[in-house]
């Protein structure tokens, strides 16, 4: 049994469904009660309840793509602030296309402090703080763009339903757009301009996050910004 | 001395006018403050109490750290203009108590084990004090739990019940608080069922303290029902905005 409409808000502790159901994302079971964890819109999807969450902090998960800023640097890894409660460690056999020489290397002469890379979390769990590695075509020091921050959770809106979101937005800007799971976006754009409409499309998309037919919205919208500018 | 005050009228009215099982007048807003991951408002009659939570985050100092859950840190304080009296902004003993106990009442309520070798921090600060600050503040620092993202298994609502002229009422203010016979502060998980702080002062037999207790239940369900209705305020807003706009 359902105690709610899909799509509708809930918040912690709220009996969501009863019965031989399976607890998603967000939920606890207890018995055959399944509950809210967090606040979010509940989802009613076959025997699976889940509530998509409408903020959280990011927890790597090995195999996410995120973009980070190099805070501190060891004898032999950097340390990378990624928007999470854990910090990141990128190990200079994880970043080097050559074998790495403590006694040669200098490791500033790579990453520097305050520099901004783009990586892969290869390691992740309860016990040891996440490492990543750059080494893949594509990833590595991030050197034009422009950075958002917008909360982790709604990442997978901005994304949207196999990635319509993220293409529409791609198409109707001209931008290039790298989500990083962590909720770090970098955006880099033929001219300002162009910039600075897909950045106040994902302002809009964060706002409204849990209301019904934003692509569409969405898309009118930088149509209309597009039309004004010109 | 000075005689007594009469806290209880010849109709039944106590002090500000309230009947002996109403809650004070209650104004619940959440996400007030931009800088923290979660935080909440609560006017409760002329208690005003601001809690913020920041977290999961790094531990600090370090050594703090738990291998296998999050660190709750909880901090209770009064501003010092909070009272007539100024009040020095030191913690005092009764502040370092209350931030444990609001702790340990907020504790089975988090999925600690969710987030290890970090920290979750809560603040409460009492901006203007008049009775029931213990309770309010528990109510407020949930909703900011809840605001920042934290999974809990069920808000966490606090009442308090209590004796002033030998009735028993509901919430008390400072007054009744300092003039009553008892007071009695309670912190319920409604959903569950489950009480996560039982303080008494002053005394009850075991028939008033049942009645008390059941009272203040009472009054936490009613809390809770304004609670949900903060938590969800800020997005159904966006939602109905949206719609008219469609419109």
């Amino acid at each position: 049994m359902f105690y709610f409409e899909n799509r509708q808000i809930v918040t912690p502790g709220d009996l969501l469904a009863e019965g031989n159901y399976v607890a998603g994302n967000n939920t606890y079971k207890e018995g055959v009660k399944i509950y809210a964890s967090r606040l979010g819109l509940v989802e009613y999807e076959g025997r699976t309840v889940q509530v998509v969450a409408l903020n959280s902090v990011y927890i790597p998960s090995v195999g996410d793509q995120v973009i980070g800023k190099i805070e501190d640097i060891n004898i032999n890894a950097w340390i990378v602030n990624i928007n999470s409660p854990y910090k990141a460690l990128l190990r200079a056999n994880d970043a080097l296309n050559k074998p790495f020489r403590q006694q040669k290397d200098d490791l500033t002469r790579f990453l520097d402090v305050g520099d901004l890379i783009l990586a892969k979390v290869i390691a992740f769990d309860r016990t040891i703080d996440p490492i990543l590695s750059i080494r893949e075509p594509g990833f590595g020091k991030i050197t034009q763009g422009q950075i958002v921050k917008v909360s982790p959770a709604k990442i997978p809106r901005i994304i949207g339903r196999k990635a319509s979101m993220i293409n529409m937005l791609k198409r109707e800007t001209e931008c290039k757009i790298t989500v990083g799971q962590n909720g770090v976006i970098l955006i880099s754009g033929p001219s300002p301009e162009n910039e600075r409409l897909a950045i106040l499309a994902i302002e809009k998309i964060e706002q409204e996050a849990h209301t019904s037919g934003l692509t569409d919205r969405i898309a009118e919208m930088i149509r209309r910004e597009k039309g004004a500018g010109q | 001395m000075n005689e007594k005050i009469k806290l209880i009228d010849e109709n039944g009215l106590r002090v500000d006018g309230r009947r002996t099982n109403e809650l004070r007048p209650i104004k619940i807003e959440v996400d007030v403050l931009s800088n923290a991951d979660g935080s909440a408002y609560i006017e409760q009659g002329k208690s005003k109490i601001l809690a913020a939570v920041y977290g999961p985050r790094e531990v600090h100092p370090r050594h703090l750290a738990l291998p296998d859950r999050a660190l709750l840190r909880c901090r209770y304080h009064m501003a010092p203009f909070s009272v007539e009296e100024r009040k020095s902004p030191a913690p005092s003993r009764r502040e370092i108590e209350l931030s444990k106990v609001i702790r340990q009442a907020l504790e089975p309520a988090i999925f600690l084990e969710k987030f290890p070798r970090t920290s979750i921090d809560v603040f409460i600060e009492v901006l203007q004090a008049d009775g029931g600050t213990r309770c309010a503040g528990t109510t407020a620092a949930a909703l900011a739990l809840a605001d920042a993202g934290i999974p809990m298994r069920d808000l966490v609502v606090a009442c308090a019940a209590g004796k002033v002229d030998g009735v028993l009422v509901l919430d008390l203010n400072d007054l009744e608080d300092k003039e009553g016979e008892a007071d009695l502060p309670v912190a319920y998980m409604p959903n569950l069922g489950a009480i996560s702080l039982l303080q008494m002062d002053g005394s009850l037999t075991i028939d008033e303290f049942k009645q008390a207790l059941e009272l203040a239940i009472e009054g936490c369900k009613q809390i809770y029902k304004m609670q949900k209705e903060a938590l969800k305020a800020k997005y159904l807003a966006i939602k109905e905005e949206v719609n008219s706009c469609l419109q």
